[in-house]
């Protein structure tokens, strides 16, 4: 009995982790390839899932008979928009900020502040809400105990296609490789005739689309409000500093560690508790291993 | 800077500081309370100009430590109002019928102003030390002082027995035995306020042009390098987030008797940047910058939030962007820009060797 | 060639990278009051060997000793205090500070928490930092902010920083790289000035530099001690030819 809860907890645990995962995914290619700390990450984030709230008026206003299919249509949606966002906020403020990271960080925050109330002017301070598809409501019977939902198996399925798209984008095409190469020696790719600048927007589009999805995921498992995307970004950031920066697979190995330790703490002690304990081991994770996980090593001195 | 032009800007100082003492005079008690509140904040600003400004460590935790005076103070304000033996309201409704230890400890006054500056004293120290020794710099450490920030939060928020919730500590009515509303009391805090903003402004400048305010900058402009000199910086960055902390701790066990309340919003990420946007338009590494900044900001916050309400976030959100991208030394840079304008050019060549930062 | 008892013994140092072996079992001698230089092409381990010595990076295998006193894993601030300094190869002065302060932190004795904060600002070492001032040429610049200084200045004021703390070793990488050759010569003369009173390592590329400057030149060669000895010797042995100056023969 005790164990079919602990299970469906720990389950529960994987598709909280899948969000955190896109999110993390994101900041994790933004910080390691132009050194930005995005504080805007979340309210990006938040717009992707206003855009499938958006998207399933607007499909069940004008065509009812396919408002079940919404859905599929808000996912791109809400990765372009989210990366229409980003490039904005690339162009207009980060590109002038180049190598001052705090600056980026504070920068960032102002825009978050600015597109938060910017939600509260178009949506109001209230939570709103997405309906599940009909596809997504019901749940696998494991045993009589065990009910897995549909919609946590979808996120975590979803996670798990967007982080193999963005390791064959980034490994397998041509644009990929420009970013590694930008990623590991500026200088030398700008030298080699690789367009820095541009691969820097395209890169910060990339990181904002990738949290849009995590937004739209998002959306279908909780309500939006203005302030959602605050109570992620810390926390993606910490996936970020445990996992090892600008390393995908540091953050898919921090968000699961973290995301499953955070459930496995929650079902023994509290949420309060959990936290704490995330905390203090990250802290004491952090004096073991500086770099984190996966550590991108250098000679350079600072 | 030529002697005469230092004994110029701490005759205008001290020309400012005056000018505040004399405030209550001239000001309604509303008036007062509202400066006295932000001078308190003004300490704080001090103690995050010197680590952030000085030593480049940008703390986003500092709310935390200004919740740990405020909350240590606010548990004197309510304790000291108890009967013997009888528990504040939010306790007793939850079953709690005998005081924790630390608001018994915060029965006494002299106790509670150790505390004020013990307990950030030893969070800010244990967590500098470990953070610092394994090298946590940057962003990282920015991230994770942000951490602390949700941390506590929750904290505060979920240990409802002992922190009263969500909804925070109010309702207090006497400190030290004077009633918080009387006219006196209220002119006493302004001007303790003041005189804590004095002396922690001294103790940051002496602090600052010391041999130990020059390690600090060889702290923020080169760490490494600063090892192979024979220099721990870790040992000065931890003091010196320890002293940040304290006079955060100092600023919120002020600011609490006068604004009334003390809830854990105010100690969660978003006061914690915003504290930083006080340095930061005032001017990072000048510290009457970090005061002017803060008297500016909330002043500003103030007049916005009761005036036009939606637009405060716009306002502060603009402000952060516009701060960083175009006028990356704030107010400071600026006057210092427009003096500039007065001086011969033998004292604006002279001056290019001195400026802090 | 040995000019005095030993000051700097490593023996058997081991460290690798990732797998990649950079000192292998590497043992290496300095002197007192000796001007040695460390040779060898990229990725022989003589930046690493530095590494080793001042402290930045803790051996696999092996131990240093400095002065008699065994320093292996000892943190790099405690090191330096021990008269071990460092001078890396891009010029590392502090930005913020004046040339004057640069040196006053540099040769401070008390570097401490609480020292920096109870002893005042003026040490009384005045007279020491003055010559150094005057050595280095920059004694007309002592309230200039070190960021402002050429790049050459910055490099005389670090080699000026290290002087100010009276060490016993200097370890110095790659002293003139992106120098101009006037700069160079005056370096070159510098160092041997040094040299008189403390030992000093230099790690340099740079053939006729290392052949003004060196007492003694050891080549290193995949993390291990090749050959040693005057720069003649070393640069006519065939198997040094083979492996460095191989297309260069014009040097010897």
């Amino acid at each position: 009995m005790d164990g079919a809860i602990f299970v469906s907890q720990l389950f529960n645990g994987l598709s909280s982790a899948s969000i955190l995962l896109l999110m993390a995914l994101g900041l994790a290619i933004i910080f390691g390839l132009m050194g930005v700390i995005n504080m805007a990450h979340g309210e990006i984030m938040t717009a992707g899932a206003y855009t499938a709230y958006i998207v399933e008026g607007a499909v069940t206003h004008w065509a009812p008979a396919l408002s079940t299919y919404a859905f599929l249509a808000a996912l791109p949606l809400s990765f372009l928009v989210a990366a229409v966002l980003g490039l904005i906020v690339e162009l207009t403020v980060i590109r002038h900020l180049y190598g001052r990271p705090l600056e980026t960080l504070l920068a960032t925050w102002g825009v978050s502040l600015i597109m938060q109330q910017g939600f509260r002017s178009i949506f109001g301070s209230n939570n709103v809400s997405v309906t599940t598809p009909t596809w997504l409501r019901s749940a696998w019977h494991v045993t009589t105990n065990l009910d897995l939902p549909y919609v946590r198996i979808f996120i975590l399925v979803f996670a798990a296609v967007v982080v193999g798209g963005v390791f064959a984008y980034l490994y397998r095409t041509r644009s990929g490789l420009e970013i590694r190469a930008v990623m590991q020696n500026r200088d030398m790719a700008a030298c080699l005739g690789v367009a820095t600048r541009k691969i820097d927007a395209l890169t910060f589009a990339l990181g904002c689309g990738l949290a849009g999805l995590a937004g739209c995921a998002l959306a279908l498992i909780g309500p939006i409000g203005p302030t959602t995307g605050q109570a992620y970004i810390v926390d993606s950031f910490m996936v970020v500093v445990t996992g090892g920066v600008g390393k995908v697979i540091g953050a898919v190995v921090g968000a699961f560690a973290i995301g499953e330790l955070q459930s496995t703490f929650e079902f023994f002690t509290s949420a309060t508790a959990g936290k704490v304990l995330i905390f203090v081991l990250i802290i004491i994770f952090l004096n073991i291993r500086p770099a984190g996980i996966f550590p991108s090593r250098s000679r350079s001195l600072d | 800077m030529t002697m005469p032009s230092i004994n110029k800007a701490s005759a205008l100082l001290i020309l400012g500081f005056v000018g505040l003492v004399c405030g209550p005079l001239v000001l309604s008690g509303f008036e007062m309370s509202l400066l006295g509140q932000f001078l308190a904040l003004a300490i704080l600003a001090i103690g995050l100009d010197v680590i952030w400004g000085y030593t480049g460590i940008l703390s986003l935790g500092q709310s935390v430590f200004f919740g740990l005076g405020g909350y240590v103070m606010a548990m004197y304000l309510e304790a000291s109002s108890l009967q013997p033996g009888q528990v504040p309201d939010f306790m007793s409704w939850s079953g709690v019928t005998q005081l924790p230890l630390v608001w018994q400890l915060a029965r006494h006054f002299p106790l509670t102003i150790a505390l004020v500056i013990g307990v950030p004293w030893i969070v800010a120290f244990g967590l500098g030390f470990l953070i610092f020794r394994s090298r946590i710099k940057g962003v990282y450490f920015s991230i994770l002082t942000q951490a602390l920030a949700v941390v506590a939060a929750t904290l505060a928020v979920n240990r409802q027995n002992f922190t009263g919730g969500s909804s925070g500590l109010t309702g207090f009515t006497q400190i030290a035995g004077a009633s918080l509303y009387a006219h006196a009391t209220q002119v006493a805090l302004y001007e303790v306020s003041l005189l804590a903003l004095g002396v922690a402004y001294l103790l940051a400048w002496r602090l600052c042009h010391s041999p130990f305010g020059r390690v600090l900058v060889a702290v923020r402009d080169g760490e490494t390098r600063l090892r192979f000199f024979g220099y721990d910086p870790a040992a000065f960055k931890t003091f010196v987030f320890a002293f940040a902390a304290v006079l955060a701790g100092i600023s919120g066990a002020l600011f609490v008797p006068q604004n009334g309340i003390i809830a854990p919003a105010q100690l969660g990420v978003a006061p914690a940047i915003e504290m930083v946007i006080w340095v930061a338009i005032g001017g990072r590494g000048t510290i009457v910058g970090a005061v002017v900044g803060t008297l500016f900001v909330n002043y500003a916050k103030f007049y916005l939030s009761n005036h036009y309400p939606n637009a405060w976030l716009y306002f502060v959100g603009g402000l952060f962007v516009l701060v960083v991208l175009v006028m990356p030394e704030g107010l400071a840079g600026i006057s210092r820009r427009v003096l500039k304008h007065f001086r011969s050019p033998e004292a604006r060549s002279h001056d290019q060797g001195t400026e802090p930062a | 060639m040995t000019k005095g008892r030993s000051l700097l013994e490593v023996s058997g140092v081991s460290v690798s990278f990732n797998g990649h072996r950079a000192l292998d079992n590497l043992s290496f001698v300095m002197y007192e009051g000796e001007l040695a230089v460390i040779i060898g092409p990229n990725g022989a381990g003589k930046t690493t060997l530095l590494d080793i010595v001042s402290g930045r990076t803790a051996a696999d295998e092996g131990t240093v000793v400095f002065d008699g006193r065994a320093i292996t894993g000892m943190a790099d601030f405690r090191i330096a205090r021990l008269g071990i300094a460092r001078k890396f190869q891009t010029p590392s002065v502090f930005p913020g500070l004046t040339v004057g302060d640069n040196l006053v932190l540099a040769g401070r004795r008390q570097r401490g928490v609480w020292a920096t904060l109870v002893r005042g600002l003026r040490d009384s070492n005045q007279a020491h930092y003055d010559s150094i001032l005057e050595r280095i040429g920059l004694a007309h610049r002592r309230d200039t902010l070190a960021g402002t200084l050429a790049h050459g200045e910055k490099q005389w004021l670090e080699i000026g920083m290290v002087l100010a703390g009276r060490p016993r070793l200097m370890l110095i990488d790659e002293p003139i790289a992106g120098m101009t050759a006037q700069e160079a010569t005056k370096t070159a003369e510098l160092l041997r000035e040094i040299a008189q009173d403390c030992s000093v390592l230099v790690v340099e590329h740079d053939m006729d530099f290392v052949k003004t400057i060196a007492d003694r030149v050891s080549v290193f060669h995949q993390g291990r001690l090749l050959i040693e000895g005057s720069f003649d010797r070393v640069s006519h042995d065939p198997h040094v030819r083979e492996i460095y100056l191989g297309p260069e023969p014009a040097h010897a």
